[in-house]
């Protein structure tokens, strides 16, 4: 042992950073960002803009960025969780604010070379606050009801927030990430079980709060050939083209359905069809395995970390991974209805893409550390 | 501590274990969606999506030429230009029309038309503004085009008459289908197919319409064509090979237009019923209804009192006259009433009961045989079979002649005309015969109605031998020759035959015949004949006290003339039959021009070419 490692037990030299570094998982991140870049390119007809450029060049800078933030100490983390919350809180209000006070709904601020959206790094923040939260609590003290308070609270803010913009697929995610939080922090499971039931019973009663848009989402959603040339249009195309790639596809830039038009949104939230139409069920199969290896690594990471903190805090972004996958495929295979919610790292935009490798930074900066004790209180 | 912290952990770690098996879980299910989708439906979604890309255009094929026996051409197709606008590229289509003003004229209707197909077609499919573009606006476009946004000049097809109006009631003419049309016939979706609204265009509509291409190409999801992917030319219609023959028409219809103000002729074959010439005039222009006939002309053609929209050939249906009598006297012959030495008494009239019946010629015709009767056309010798004859007899004859059904030609403009009998009156005015119809039925007169076509077929059965021949007009199909027709023959005595057309020889070559003046003096040409006339409006006694004569009546009121014809009369091989709307006497009116059209038929051989019996 060093001298400085024994002045600060949270000291490694660089090489030894080096040597913890998870090349796995961001190998496979590096992967999946690839197969992005190729999807745009195709979405743009075989040409670099007006998507495919741009989303390598964010993708490379992001990914850098997460690198980079892999040498933090997890403390920072720590300290930062509140703080980093409160803003993106004051964030969500800001745009919520400037719906209301005229400019138009909104969901995102316009910080000049990107448009932020706030909803999408408070899915980052939510984590890190609850695992905050949690990393002091005892067992006794989690499995005590009146313990739920405050990350319920931590919850409901923001998930208010973001379904008053209203952004629903948004919400369900949040809500769906601080519920595994508090469910791997040791909450009673019969908490969960019981909170299902009075979902259910509420159903009727969100019903009624649903926009009309939502309402006819889901109703096209139940039936979508009720109405192939409206709302159901989109997930029957998707399932055309997604159905039409067959075993192998139809070849790399020849998806017919994408390139001529059928398919909505082709670049964003329908980003996966277009590739499942060009490169198939193997191709599919190969995305979505990348993806569960990288799930599996997230957890196996959590499982060997030392601190709760550091445990809340991969499982909780692997969660977060784990839900915008499954919510935006099955959402393309038409398995759920409609929602806004894009397939990370594939999808063009800047603030999911910045969301999601913040989260790849920080379990990055927990994997390095791993074996690093956080100072209590 | 440690404990706790331990018992934190394994808390966590049992509780990960829960959270990867539900992800676990979700991709299972993700995997099985994808091989549902992918493997398992994956064709019928294959299927789909080709669907979706693919827009399928049918192409209107060329269709058939319609032909003369030699190859002259009757109707055809030909290029046309037309102007279109793109509508991606014009701000509105009535400026775009606006503009289009400055440099060609372009009506009003034509413009609400542009206005109306925008709205139904395809907003990336050009819209016609006009068509039948003359050079001039061609070039006129041409070199102001720069300046016309979206415009574009496109060569099209259009039926073409280059003969014009003479044969223009067998042809017929094309038009666009009306919705009925396409109701019952979804192949006549297809932009720009025109199909045949009369005549040969309309009966062999079919054949000459062809099969239909195809282009196959792919669209976008608002059906903008992103490239062709393959072309099916379709099979061009069959050409149809007529009977007619164009110059002969051309022929019949001068010489009618010499004598006639409205009238029909009819040349036909006599023993394989080719129809080498079928005139109705006046006639009209095809290429006017090809094209979409304005509302002056059609007035112009509806308010003449000519008719030059009707097919009289076919559907004019006249009381015989004099030309029924040699149905009467062959039935008579054949039923054994009569024979060529039976004689009647002519005194100039016919007295049955109270009622007195009158020759044509008051002061009678003295002493009369059956040629003699035919020759001169004496009503009484007629006048004289009816009792021991009887109507049904009579009216038995005539249907085995031709008369009271249609021939066959197919057009439906045909008429039936009308061979009266006891049972006819009894279902059509439900009271009995009368002695005296039959009387007058002898000579044509009366309930009985015959058109041209069937006094040609007619004549025809009587020279020919008896033969049951029909009349025909499509020699060849496509490459396919019509097979030559065989027809039943009946069993006429020979010498009955001989006496009849002895009768009608002798009405053209005697100088005592009612057509001397009419006859062809080129030997071995010579034709044989009767006239008749058909009443428009019967001359009163008091009338014809007051000197009221046929001549002095109104037009539309004077009598139809009519003339039967055959040539030559050894071994006939023509048949005529011409009928001069309200032309007076059919000797003086029609039998010159039946003398023409056979002499002329003569002259040209026609029917040598293969396919005469």
């Amino acid at each position: 042992m060093s001298i400085i490692q024994t002045l600060d037990p949270s000291y490694m030299s660089l090489q030894d950073k080096w040597r913890r570094f998870p090349i796995m998982i961001f190998l496979i991140v590096a992967m999946i960002g690839g197969v992005g870049v190729m999807c745009l390119y195709s979405a743009g007809s075989g040409s670099w803009s007006p998507w495919a450029f741009q989303h390598l060049v964010r993708f490379g800078v992001f990914y850098v960025m997460a690198v980079g933030l892999s040498f933090l100490h997890p403390r920072y983390w720590y300290i930062a969780a509140y703080p980093f919350y409160t803003i993106c809180v004051v964030m969500l209000l800001a745009v919520d604010l400037m719906g209301v006070i005229g400019m138009g709904a909104q969901r995102w601020i316009n910080l000049g070379f990107m448009q932020l959206q706030p909803s999408e790094l408070m899915k980052i923040a939510i984590v890190m606050a609850l695992a905050r939260f949690y990393s002091h609590r005892t067992q006794e003290e989690t499995r005590r009801f009146s313990s739920l308070l405050v990350p319920a609270g931590l919850m409901l803010l923001p998930v208010g927030l973001v379904i008053a913009q209203p952004d629903l697929g948004t919400g369900v995610v949040l809500t769906a990430a601080g519920l595994g939080i508090i469910m791997l922090a040791g909450a009673p499971l019969w908490w969960f079980g019981a909170g299902a039931g009075m979902l259910a019973a509420a159903l009727p009663v969100l019903w009624n709060f649903m926009h009309e848009y939502q309402r006819k989402r889901v109703l096209t959603f139940i039936d979508p050939e009720s109405d192939p040339l409206g709302a159901g249009y989109h997930i029957t195309q998707s399932k055309i083209a997604i159905g039409s790639g067959g075993l192998t596809g139809k070849g790399y830039l020849e998806g017919t359905q994408s390139h001529l038009d059928f398919l909505p949104e082709k670049q964003t939230d329908f980003v996966f069809t277009l590739w499942s139409e060009e490169w198939g069920f193997m191709g599919s199969i190969f995305v979505l395995g990348l993806v569960l290896t990288l799930l599996i690594k997230l957890a196996d990471t959590a499982r060997l970390s030392r601190t709760q903190f550091s445990r809340l805090l991969v499982m909780g972004l692997g969660i977060n991974y784990f839900l915008y996958i499954v919510i935006n495929t099955s959402m393309v295979m038409g398995l759920i209805p409609v929602v806004g919610v894009p397939f990370p790292l594939l999808s063009y935009g800047g603030t999911a893409m910045l969301s999601v490798m913040l989260g790849f930074g920080v379990i990055g900066s927990v994997c390095v550390h791993k074996d690093v004790k956080l100072p209590r209180g | 501590m440690l404990d706790s912290e331990r018992n934190q952990s394994q808390t966590f770690t049992r509780r990960t274990i829960l959270v990867a098996g539900v992800q676990g879980l979700a991709f299972i299910g993700l995997g099985a969606r994808l091989t549902q989708l992918q493997i398992v439906e994956g064709g019928r979604y294959k299927t789909l999506s080709e669907n979706n890309r693919i827009d399928v255009q049918f192409l209107p094929p060329l269709r058939g030429r319609v032909l003369d026996d030699q190859g002259a051409v009757f109707a055809e197709n030909i290029q046309d230009f037309r102007v279109f606008v793109l509508p991606e590229q014009i701000k509105s289509i009535d400026e775009a029309v606006d503009h289009l003003r400055d440099v060609i004229t372009i009506s009003e209707d034509e413009k609400k038309e542009a206005i109306k197909r925008m709205k139904k077609q395809n907003r990336f499919m050009p819209i016609m503004i006009r068509d039948h573009l003359s050079w001039d606006e061609v070039s006129a476009i041409e070199l102001r085009l720069p300046e016309l946004d979206g415009v574009q000049v496109r060569i099209g097809l259009t039926r073409s008459y280059p003969l014009g109006g003479n044969s223009a009631h067998i042809v017929g003419y094309v038009g666009a289908p009306t919705e009925k049309d396409v109701e019952n016939n979804p192949l006549y979706k297809i932009p720009d197919v025109k199909i045949g609204k009369t005549g040969i265009e309309r009966l062999y509509n079919d054949p000459l319409l062809g099969t239909p291409g195809s282009s196959r190409r792919e669209v976008d999801v608002r059906g903008r064509i992103v490239r062709e992917l393959e072309t099916d030319k379709g099979v061009k219609g069959d050409d149809i090979t007529l009977t007619l023959n164009a110059n002969m028409q051309e022929f019949i219809s001068q010489r009618l237009a010499q004598n006639a103000r409205s009238g029909s002729a009819i040349l036909m074959d006599a023993h394989n019923g080719d129809v080498y010439g079928m005139i109705s005039y006046p006639s009209f222009d095809p290429n006017k209804f090809s094209v979409g006939i304005s509302h002056q002309d059609w007035q112009i053609y509806r308010d003449d009192i000519a008719k030059p929209m009707n097919n009289k050939a076919l559907s004019g249906a006249y009381p015989p006259g004099s030309t029924f009598k040699m149905i009467t006297a062959l039935a008579a012959l054949e039923a054994g009433v009569i024979d060529e030495g039976t004689t009647y008494y002519c005194p100039g009239h016919f007295d049955l009961g109270k009622a007195r019946f009158h020759c044509w010629k008051p002061q009678g015709h003295g002493t009369v045989d059956v040629v003699k009767a035919i020759a001169e056309s004496c009503d009484v010798f007629f006048y004289s079979l009816a009792r021991e004859l009887g109507i049904e007899r009579i009216a038995a004859m005539a249907r085995r002649l031709g008369l009271g059904t249609e021939t066959g030609l197919g057009f439906s403009e045909e008429a039936k005309g009308l061979v009266p009998d006891k049972m006819w009156k009894r279902r059509r005015y439900n009271e009995s015969w009368m002695h005296g119809e039959t009387v007058n039925a002898t000579i044509g007169q009366g309930y009985t109605l015959a058109t041209p076509i069937q006094l040609a077929v007619m004549t025809a059965r009587l020279v020919n031998g008896g033969s049951i021949v029909k009349p025909r007009l499509i020699k060849a199909l496509g490459d396919h020759m019509q097979p030559s027709p065989v027809f039943p023959t009946r069993s006429f005595d020979p010498k009955h035959l001989d006496l009849i057309l002895q009768g009608m020889s002798n009405c053209v070559n005697d100088t005592t015949g009612t057509a001397y003046g009419s006859r062809i003096w080129e030997p071995g040409m010579e034709m044989g004949g009767k006239s008749g006339t058909a009443q428009v409006k019967r001359i009163t006694k008091a009338e014809r006290a007051a000197g009221v004569r046929n001549e002095t009546l109104a037009w539309h009121l004077r009598h139809h003339a009519l003339f039967v014809a055959y040539a030559p009369i050894i071994n006939p091989r023509y048949v005529a039959s011409v009928v001069i709307e309200h032309g007076g006497g059919g000797s003086s009116a029609a039998a010159p021009v039946a003398r023409d059209i056979l002499f002329e038929a003569q002259k040209r051989n026609l029917g040598d070419g293969g396919n005469a019996s």
